[in-house]
């Protein structure tokens, strides 16, 4: 071979392997950027880095999984909707029992699992909301607090609102709603929920979460925060008050009159009686 | 016809037995399915001697192993990863350093049995031909893992990497990853001999560039006792890595095979009849002239 011939050969086979190797390098950058889709129900270990970080982060070992006591993580296999060998849960199936002591966390030698967490209740796996207020028992008037009371921080993540029950017309709706300040999105909620399918789901926080812009100022905080009202003294509230009432805005509220300063008896049976003396 | 062989090493196992002509072939088996079963014990049968995957895994609740190469790539997407895996890295990086990079294909990688499986099946049924991929394709593409976990941020070699899937996938599950690994078989069985581990991997190709300049090598200590049956070019997964050694060329080269590439899986020695080859240490290279390279570009 001449050295043209030669040089014609290493160029074109050079060419070659590199035009292989950037198709096979393109669609894997493609499907690398498609890999990023997380499901909303799959749901990454507590203290894990927000998701693309975590991609780059998590080197797919499954120490996480294997130091999780209860089964919760496994980790994607080929098929899952989930980046390929990345560790997740489902909450309805096996939800986070936040251990005390986070295993999970300790076993991620890269820190793809942020070590820095050291309480489980700060972790921000996703956040429960009542997603079906039409099936969700509690929104009908039953009994049911299930949610509510399998919640690991009972009373601060899940509350119970009570409402009037306007279809009977005398009973309450025990509503129970979720504070982003304490859920953990560990997903006991979600699992736990007696329907068919969960009224109460763990979301991405970035799903169940509105954000108020920075421009809103809401009066009665900004009350508490200074120690009085901002926009000039409160005026005394004197309209429209059930007879026998006074309204104390700074205090209070609605104030009862002092018994015996009433133009009418405390007994209704006065007022049928009186009627009848009058005769 | 040696190139035609159907039998590799039919002399050797006249001559040693077949003990004795597969002895490296089942040391590397029972190190390739030890390694998994002792990955296996704990999720099967309780028994944590090592927990985790050949990306990470922590040895008797102390050890910490990292795979460099996973770890490399995590770095380049911008992560620091915290000692635990540095550590591990550099544990798993001076070991190779010292039994030769690739010792991992031959010696620790599932995906290796499956592509000996296709390159001994091709030789009993007689197939040859097929498409030919560059050598270097590997170091390609083992620049555009790089690559794209540097623009991606993203380890995304690792949504395809066959060895991760095939390994991890015996230890946590396989789901449809039994799917690539037919395909892998398929490539190397049909398509073009030894393609995945010879000519695509980038794991491998990693591998040999960190057993650069590896302690353990194969020598052709004996090559005067060669007489050309060609059986180790035969059954030699790198077979250019061969001549240099085994061959004196012009340039003085041998009798340690110094390329990378070579595995250090010792079929050579099990197949040649005449014990031409056997383990030893770089150092002990007879020549003075080293020609690594030389031959590596020549292919």
């Amino acid at each position: 071979m001449t050295f043209s011939a030669k040089r014609r050969k290493f160029l074109t086979e050079t060419a070659r392997t590199a035009a292989g190797v950037g198709v096979a390098t393109l669609m894997l950058g493609l499907y690398t950027h498609q890999s990023r889709a997380l499901p909303a129900d799959a749901i990454r270990p507590p203290g894990a880095l927000d998701e693309d970080a975590f991609l780059g982060a998590c080197i797919r070992c499954g120490l996480c999984v294997r130091d999780c006591p209860y089964d919760t993580l496994s980790l994607a296999t080929a098929g899952d909707d989930v980046a390929l060998g990345t560790p997740f849960f489902t909450a309805r199936k096996i939800p986070c029992e936040m251990c005390q002591d986070i295993p999970c966390i300790k076993a991620c030698p890269t820190g793809a699992l942020d070590h820095g967490m050291d309480n489980i209740d700060d972790a921000r796996m996703g956040l429960a909301v009542v997603i079906d207020q039409e099936a969700c028992i509690a929104f009908q008037g039953l009994r049911c607090e299930v949610c509510f009371n399998i919640c690991p921080i009972r009373g601060e993540a899940i509350g119970l609102d009570m409402r009037h029950n306007k279809r009977s017309g005398k009973h309450a709706l025990f509503i129970p709603v979720v504070h982003s300040d304490a859920c953990t999105g560990c997903g006991k909620c979600e699992q736990a929920c007696i329907l068919e399918e969960s009224a109460i789901k763990v979301m991405p926080v970035n799903l169940a979460k509105g954000q108020m812009q920075d421009h809103y100022r809401l009066g009665w905080d900004e009350k508490k925060k200074a120690g009085e009202s901002l926009i000039g003294t409160d005026d005394k509230h004197r309209y429209n008050l059930p007879q026998g009432t006074r309204y104390d805005y700074e205090g209070e509220g609605l104030i009862p009159a002092e018994p015996g300063n009433v133009p009418f008896s405390d007994n209704p049976l006065d007022v049928l009686n009186g009627h009848k003396e009058g005769l | 016809m040696a190139a035609g062989k159907l039998h590799p090493g039919a002399d050797a196992i006249a001559v040693k037995g077949w003990f004795g002509a597969h002895k490296w072939l089942i040391l590397r088996r029972i190190s390739q399915v030890g390694i998994l079963i002792l990955f296996l014990l704990g999720p099967l049968a309780g028994i944590w001697i090592i927990k985790g995957n050949l990306a990470s895994s922590l040895a008797l609740d102390v050890l910490p192993l990292t795979d460099p190469y996973v770890l490399i790539q995590s770095v380049l997407a911008g992560q620091r990863p915290l000692e635990t895996a540095i550590i591990g890295a550099i544990i798993v990086a001076v070991f190779y350093i010292l039994v030769g990079g690739r010792a991992y294909c031959s010696w620790i990688c599932p995906v290796n049995i499956v592509t000996d499986t296709a390159a001994w099946l091709r030789i009993k049924l007689g197939l040859k031909g097929g498409a030919t991929f560059s050598r270097n394709a590997r170091f390609w593409l083992l620049g555009s893992t790089f690559l794209l976990a540097l623009l991606s941020g993203t380890i995304a070699w690792e949504l395809v990497n066959p060895v991760s899937i095939l390994f991890r996938g015996l230890v946590f599950g396989m789901g449809m990853g039994w799917g690539l690994i037919l395909a892998i078989f398929l490539l190397d069985l049909l398509v073009s001999k030894r393609a995945w581990c010879g000519s695509l991997c980038p794991v491998g190709a990693f591998y040999s560039l960190l057993g650069h300049t590896s302690l353990l090598r194969v020598s052709a200590a004996h090559r005067e006792n060669c007489n050309d049956c060609m059986d180790c070019f035969v059954i030699c997964p790198e077979h250019l890595v061969i001549n240099p050694a085994l061959k004196e060329l012009p340039t003085g080269t041998g009798p340690i095979i110094l390329s990378s590439q070579c595995t250090n899986c010792g079929r050579c020695i099990d197949v040649c009849a005449e014990n031409v080859f056997k383990f030893d240490l770089r150092f002990n290279n007879t020549q003075t002239t080293s020609v690594t390279n030389k031959h590596e570009v020549l292919s």
